[in-house]
């Protein structure tokens, strides 16, 4: 064991490019201990609450399901599973409207709770140790769990290195350094223990040589729960470690560089450095699915901002719809402006709150106009650079904007478009209060478009090519034959004398005549059947003869 | 309740254009009180006049491309473009050299091109230019500092002589100007004296020119206010006085007497006025770090240069409408390191 895991030297840290330090506004709900929301009346369960394909529905309308039973399967490998967050009656299976950056509607279980909370039956595996990492990662998998920091990835496919990668670091995300949001704060403190067997679970099945848990330092009391749950289980091999509050250090290449200094390649992923990074709440849900059989069916909301009376930290059902929760917040205040799911730089608008929290709901965020901050007419970019030096990635967002403005998607992508991680760094700085980000999902979009319509393109270009060519194949293969024809034509002798075209002609005429004659009657496309062909026929028209027969026969009687 | 769909993020810093233009105002007021103290009235007078028309020009055409006026007019811009080209005119200027000045720097230079952030050169300098090479005269006609003026004139006798060009009974233009520094030295080299001899006249100060070694310390002093507000980064300045006094040392060193030293050229001239606020302009100049620095550094080049071989007594706003041309090109050569790409 190398030097970075002796508790004795403090782990070297590094720094990434930019970066914000934002007034957190943690102190409104930090405060506030994990309670239970109340059990809603109804939950709206969306089949695609993770990165991959929408999960295929087991149930029916009408039918009961048990708390943690599986409603919804896993479609292929890049897919969750959904389970019932509690028992009752599946009521519906439609489309509802779901938590979109674009206000979609999208298929849903909606389930009628019964308020029993009756429990199907777990399958908890205490001596996980005894497995192996598939049989782990297929309970993780069935478990439904998904990265719960906000992506949404399934959480069993990043625990999946591959045969033969190996992986050295296994990063622990505590980061939290959105504003306002302190659920994974909250979690640290009040459920270390639950963090650390999740962490040592998923180093198991990672074979990680090292576990490096990143908290911000602006959560002291996290990080001394997390000290005090390792002491307890006297794990060394588990590493602490502090970095310091600046956003966005949670996100995962930025702590990534951070902790260990090595940069995820672009348009790569942290196994190829050799780094797996979940979030401290997925750890979390790992341990509660191995160690006690539970479903991922609940998750911890933070309910803050000015916009809501009293901010809380609940631990929320999935499914279950914002207005609940804020009702149990005290409801809104009325200067409530904008209603967010997530963090106030990343956070998308809800539309109405009627919508349900899903699994990467980490924040509703109930904002008021004080809190928007300048809200100043949008002018020209005056290219002052400052969302160049705030960029986490390094990139210069002045030039995107600029070629994502000009539609020059082609320039956009040379300045690495690609790499932006959407943080709003630039966008929270810009004194022209250009909303550079939108340009920048815009510009990403409408390259998805045209990529998807050049490879609809191309497939109709190589069908269309195939057809040509083979049209030009028959055509040649016509003139091959034509000019052979032509060529046995020119060969026989004579062939273009007056005599011998009319000797040629009356030979024709002959022919035929001598052909009409054997036949006896005029040309039909019956004549020269095979054998077999004539016997069928004669066959049929032996059935006809006989039905014909009988039918007159009927008629008589 | 349905909301509108507003994308991320939904939080914004204090930072606006407004406030970045003000600032510049700010940081040049100790300068503006000071050349008030050491030459006179001239000052405020081609403030008034320039304030005054780069705001009627601007709205004009702004109006003229029907774009909001007052909207626009609050970004502060034309205001920093008036107050740069007001403290880098004459103090004694006609308020038509003023205006014409501000006409190119607003009209031309500016809106042309697109308004504020299209502009491809420094307005002011734009305008300065223009001046220089089409009224030579009026634009080396410098205010006498207080202790070489043989008579003074109060606000209202400089404004009249701006407006109609008449002076006091009794005072001429002479009593008035003196060459500059920069000038007296460039031509007096030409003339085979010395550097030594020449600094012993009496427009030369401590370290530079009279009274201009103050402005220029009090430029110097509202730099470093606006690098302390973060309004400009260390980059550029640095860049230009450094390169500069890095020249003027080199040629120092081989030939004292042929050429003047570091010191020299920081203090006089517009050399601390074009490396806070000339060249930190955003708009024209280079945006990543590294660029700012080539930036910044041909820049302090080209001022040596023209100061020394060029035709015209001071070379910075020369040498920033060249660098504003080589600024695109540096901003792609020097593009930083983007997070998950290779070095190198």
């Amino acid at each position: 064991m190398d030097n970075q895991a002796n508790p004795g030297t403090p782990r070297q840290l590094w720094r990434f490019h930019g970066g914000l330090h934002l007034p957190d506004h943690k102190a409104l709900s930090s405060g506030r201990p994990i309670t239970s929301a109340t059990l809603p009346k109804r939950l709206v369960l969306p089949l695609q609450q993770h990165i991959g394909a929408p999960a295929k529905v087991l149930v029916e309308v009408g039918e009961r399901v048990l708390k943690g039973q599986m409603i919804a399967q896993a479609d292929g490998f890049v897919s969750a599973p959904l389970h019932a967050p509690t028992s009752g009656t599946v009521v519906a299976v439609e489309e509802r409207p779901v938590p979109h950056p674009s206000g979609l509607s999208a298929p849903c279980i909606v389930i009628d709770s019964d308020g029993e909370e009756r429990w199907t039956e777990l399958h908890p595996h205490a001596h996980w140790a005894t497995l192996d990492a598939g049989e782990l990662r297929n309970i993780i998998r069935e478990a439904g769990i998904v990265g719960l920091g906000g992506a949404g990835f399934p959480s069993f496919i990043k625990l999946n290195p591959g045969a033969r990668t190996e992986v050295d670091t296994l990063v622990l995300n505590g980061a939290e350094c959105e504003p306002y949001i302190t659920c994974d704060d909250r979690l640290m403190r009040e459920r270390a223990g639950e963090v650390i067997a999740g962490a040592r679970i998923m180093r198991h099945a990672l074979h990680a040589r090292h576990v490096v848990i990143g908290i911000e330092d602006n959560k002291p009391e996290a990080h001394t729960a997390l000290r005090e749950a390792l002491a307890r289980v006297d794990r060394h091999d588990i590493e602490l470690v502090q970095v310091p509050t600046l956003y966005p250090t949670g996100g995962e290449k930025q702590l990534i560089k951070i902790l260990t200094g090595k940069e995820v390649p672009s348009q790569g992923l942290p196994i190829d450095v050799n780094i797996v990074c979940h979030n401290v709440a997925t750890a979390a849900a790992v341990h509660r699915a191995v160690e006690r059989g539970e479903p991922l069916i609940s998750r911890v909301v933070t309910v803050t901002g000015g916009g809501v009376a009293q901010p809380h930290n609940l631990e929320v059902l999935i499914g279950t719809s914002v207005d609940d929760l804020l009702a149990q917040c005290g409801g809104t205040t009325p200067t409530l402006s904008r209603l967010v799911l997530g963090g106030p730089l990343m956070g998308i608008t809800l539309q109405h709150r009627g919508l349900p929290v899903t699994k990467t709901g980490n924040c509703i965020l109930a904002l008021t106009p004080g809190e928007f901050g300048q809200q100043g007419p949008v002018r020209n970019c005056i290219r002052c650079g400052e969302c160049a030096r705030v960029c986490p990635a390094n990139l210069l967002p002045q030039q995107l904007y600029w070629h994502a403005r000009a539609k020059d998607f082609d320039h956009a992508q040379d300045y690495n478009l690609f790499d932006c991680i959407e943080c709003g760094c630039c966008a929270y700085v810009c004194p022209a209060n250009l909303p550079l980000v939108q340009y920048y999902r815009y510009a990403k979009t409408e390259i998805w478009a045209q990529a998807r319509d050049k490879k609809k393109s191309e497939l109709a270009r190589e069908r269309h090519d195939f057809r040509t060519e083979r049209q030009e194949r028959d055509k040649a293969e016509r003139a091959a034959k034509l000019a052979k024809k032509k060529a046995a034509l020119e060969e026989s002798p004579a062939a273009d004398s007056e005599e011998a075209k009319k000797a040629a002609i009356k030979a024709a005429m002959e022919r035929a005549k001598a052909k009409r004659e054997a036949a006896g009657v005029e040309p039909q496309n019956t004549d020269n059947l095979t054998p077999d062909q004539q016997r069928q026929i004669d066959e049929a028209e032996a059935r006809r003869a006989t039905e014909k027969k009988n039918e007159s026969a009927n008629e008589r009687e | 309740m349905t909301n509108p769909v507003v994308s991320s993020p939904h939080v914004h810093g204090p930072a606006n254009v407004s406030n970045v233009m003000l600032r510049v105002v700010y940081a040049l007021l100790p300068a503006i009180a000071g050349c008030v103290w050491l030459f006179g009235w001239g000052v405020v007078v081609n403030l008034l006049v320039a304030i005054t028309a780069a705001l009627v020009f601007e709205a004009a055409f702004l109006a003229l491309r029907r774009r909001p006026i007052i909207i626009t007019l609050r970004d502060g811009s034309a205001l920093v473009t008036a107050v740069l080209l007001a403290v880098a005119l004459p103090p004694l200027a006609p308020w038509w050299l003023v205006t014409v000045g501000v006409l190119f720097a607003i009209v031309f230079a500016k809106q042309l091109y697109g308004g504020l952030g299209f502009n491809p050169f420094n307005p002011a300098m734009a305008g300065y230019v223009l001046l220089l090479v089409s009224f030579p005269q009026e634009m080396t006609n410098w205010a006498a500092p207080a202790a070489l003026r043989s008579a003074d004139l109060g606000l209202v006798q400089v404004l009249l002589h701006s407006l109609t060009g008449a002076l006091p009974t009794g005072t001429t233009m002479d009593a008035l100007s003196s060459a500059t520094a920069l000038d007296t030295l460039k031509v007096q080299l030409g003339m085979a004296h010395t550097v030594s001899e020449i600094r012993g006249g009496p427009i030369f100060g401590l370290v530079g020119g009279r009274g201009w070694e103050i402005v220029n310390g009090l430029i110097l002093l509202g730099g470093l206010w606006l690098l302390w507000r973060r309004v400009i980064t260390w980059h550029v300045p640095a860049a230009v006085l450094g390169s500069l006094s890095l020249m003027a040392l080199l040629f120092h060193l081989v030939n004292p007497e042929l050429y003047a030293g570091p010191l020299f050229h920081l203090a006089s001239g517009g050399a601390m006025l074009g490396a806070f606020f000339i060249a930190t302009d955003p708009v024209s100049g280079a945006t990543s770090a590294r660029g700012q620095l080539v930036f910044g550094a041909g820049m302090g080049v080209l001022i040596y240069v023209i100061r020394t071989w060029g035709g015209f007594p001071d070379g910075v706003a020369f040498a920033v409408l060249l660098m504003n041309m080589a600024a695109p090109a540096i901003d792609y050569y020097t593009q930083p390191r983007v997070y998950g790409h290779n070095r190198g």
